[in-house]
């Protein structure tokens, strides 16, 4: 049990470094797809959300289940969504095409 | 076995995908492969079963995505921050639900850890919840923006906060106890009213960056609950992602986070604002006086702020700046770090008029070219263009980078009247000599520019 907290200790406190290291090179331009972007990651409560709901019946524990599994889902399924929404919108100038017709 | 490759596999294409968010061309498969890397989770989660009950899941999943998908479809890119704050708060909230449901389910039977992380789980959700629907009500204007502060409001803070810390003691001690319990959950929830209330609209990125970070924090402990490495390092990922752009938009205002949190902008300033630092006569300019001024300019620099998205001119203004460049001038647009209602919104709402994102540029690498520039067109954007911010030690944002659009030869500033902007402060820059002042809705002075241009 020990070893299996300690384990888990270590793998919390690298993630943080590795999440400062992947995310710092993200430039400003792209700060807002990226936090709708990583919210959604957040949604993988939901993982925890799908094992609270399926051992529940109905009964409370159900009900809370069924909540969270919700909530989890609107997180997961509109972040990614609209992340993909807003980096459609991101194009380059396709040179010579604009304005150099007139 | 195939169930923890999957959960591994899940957390690679989380961090893969994070990675090429780092590049405009890679961003979107970046996206895509964080959502595949989910329905791995999700997979991986549902192949546990076996005694499962699938009437709450396919319930859960069915509603949830309904909404979802409605949301992320019909949401307008100006209103972008209030939806990810919302989103931000049904994360923390599920994390909440999840660490209930689970000490409810297992309650003394949980290891120490466990039981400590439902405590913060449950807490740090409830916060994150509670917290991220006032930055939606605020952002939505369901509620007044300004800040609201009463007295002892940091005192009842700080007793909240110890209130929690016992509460969370009791409970870990004594698993059973569901009325301090119960009550530990409302102290979340009452603390994230209370601590989002006194923020003012102009801090809101701040808020919005820092509950995102919460609603990874919430889902790592959840990942302590439940002892799953993907949830572990998933919520780490997003809880530093969250922390950095907090930090970025602090420095953007040249502020401390426990300033943002504590210090009520707004409030503090709008005392300040009786003292008027800003002397000299106002030069008002027409719109073909303008049109003037920028059909002889070799270089224009556009800067955008949120008075542009409010009157939704950002088509207005990309067609300024098409038809100035097929005149031949160069055409930047320079948008500061706070510019906006989150970090980058600004540049989500330039690409949503199809600006390219090649002339889009920060801070830092265009505050040069000012002094090289014939012609700045300011948009609705106030303080962060504020010479003040350089010059007058008094003015509560001495300090804050600005744009030096004050070095251009001519500046443009589009406005509705000479009203201050969040910081409550006079603009020293609206009444220098080289400031032309062209009064009007944002739109519509646009639209009149482009026939000006045309023609």
């Amino acid at each position: 049990m020990a070893n299996e907290v300690m384990l888990a200790v270590y793998v919390f406190v690298l993630a943080i470094f590795v999440g400062f290291e992947v995310i710092s090179k993200v430039p400003p331009i792209l700060h807002t797809p990226l936090m709708s972007g990583s919210n959604a990651i957040s949604g993988i409560t939901l993982v925890g959300a799908l094992i609270a709901a399926g051992y529940g019946g109905f009964d409370l524990l159900g009900l809370l289940g069924f909540l969270a599994v919700t909530f989890g889902t609107i997180n997961v399924v509109g972040g990614y969504l609209v992340t993909d929404r807003m980096l459609r919108m991101f194009k380059r100038e396709e040179k010579g095409q604009r304005g150099k017709s007139q | 076995m195939i169930i923890e490759v999957l959960y591994l596999a899940a957390t690679v294409l989380f961090i893969v995908g994070l990675k090429m968010m780092s590049g405009v061309p890679t961003a979107k498969t970046g996206n895509l492969l964080s959502a595949v890397g989910m329905g791995l989770a999700i997979l991986a989660t549902l192949m546990r079963g076996g005694e499962f009950t699938w009437t709450q899941i396919i319930a859960g999943i069915v509603v949830g995505s309904v909404i979802g998908v409605v949301s992320a479809t019909k949401v307008q890119m100006t209103a972008m921050p209030q939806m990810v704050a919302l989103f931000n708060g049904v994360g923390g909230g599920a994390s909440q639900l999840v660490a209930i449901a689970e000490l409810y389910r297992s309650g003394s039977e949980l290891p120490l850890i466990a039981l400590i992380a439902v405590q913060l789980s449950v807490f740090v959700g409830a916060l994150t919840f509670s917290g991220s629907v006032v930055a939606f009500a605020k952002l939505q204007e369901l509620m007044p923006g300004r800040p609201i502060l009463f007295t002892g409001q940091h005192w009842i803070n700080v007793l909240l906060l110890l209130g929690a810390i016992l509460l969370g003691g009791w409970v870990t001690v004594d698993p059973g106890a569901w009325g301090p319990f119960i009550l530990l959950n409302l102290v979340g929830l009452v603390l994230g009213i209370l601590v989002v209330i006194p923020i003012g609209g102009a801090d809101m990125p701040v808020v919005i960056s820092l509950l995102n970070s919460y609603s990874g924090v919430a889902g790592a402990t959840t990942g302590f609950v439940l002892f799953n490495n993907a949830l572990i390092i998933t919520g780490s990922l997003v809880g530093a992602s969250g922390i950095i752009l907090t930090n970025i938009m602090c420095k953007g205002m040249n502020r401390s986070l426990t300033n943002v949190l504590f210090g009520g902008f707004g409030a503090v300033s709008t005392a300040g604002s009786t003292t008027i630092s800003a002397t000299g006569a106002v030069s008002e300019g027409t719109i073909d006086d303008a049109v003037t001024v920028l059909q002889n300019a070799q270089q224009v620099i556009i800067v955008p702020g949120y008075g542009m998205a409010v009157s939704q001119a950002q088509h207005a203004l990309r067609e300024v700046g098409d038809l100035l460049s097929s005149d031949g001038a160069t055409v930047k647009y320079a948008i500061h770090p706070v510019a906006g209602r989150m970090p980058g919104h600004m540049n989500v709402l330039l690409a949503e008029a199809n600006v390219s994102y090649d002339q889009i540029c920060d801070l830092e690498d265009i505050n040069d070219e000012f002094s090289k520039t014939d012609a700045v067109i300011v948009v609705g954007a106030n303080d962060v263009v504020n010479p003040g911010a350089k010059t007058n030690p008094s003015s509560p944002i001495y300090g804050m980078p600005i744009l030096n659009v004050d070095e251009a030869r001519t500046v443009i500033v589009l406005k509705r009247s000479m009203s201050p902007g969040f910081a409550g402060i006079d603009n020293e820059l609206f009444v220098l000599p080289n400031t032309m002042m062209v009064f009007g809705d944002a739109k519509q002075t646009l639209t009149k520019m482009v026939q000006g241009l045309k023609n």
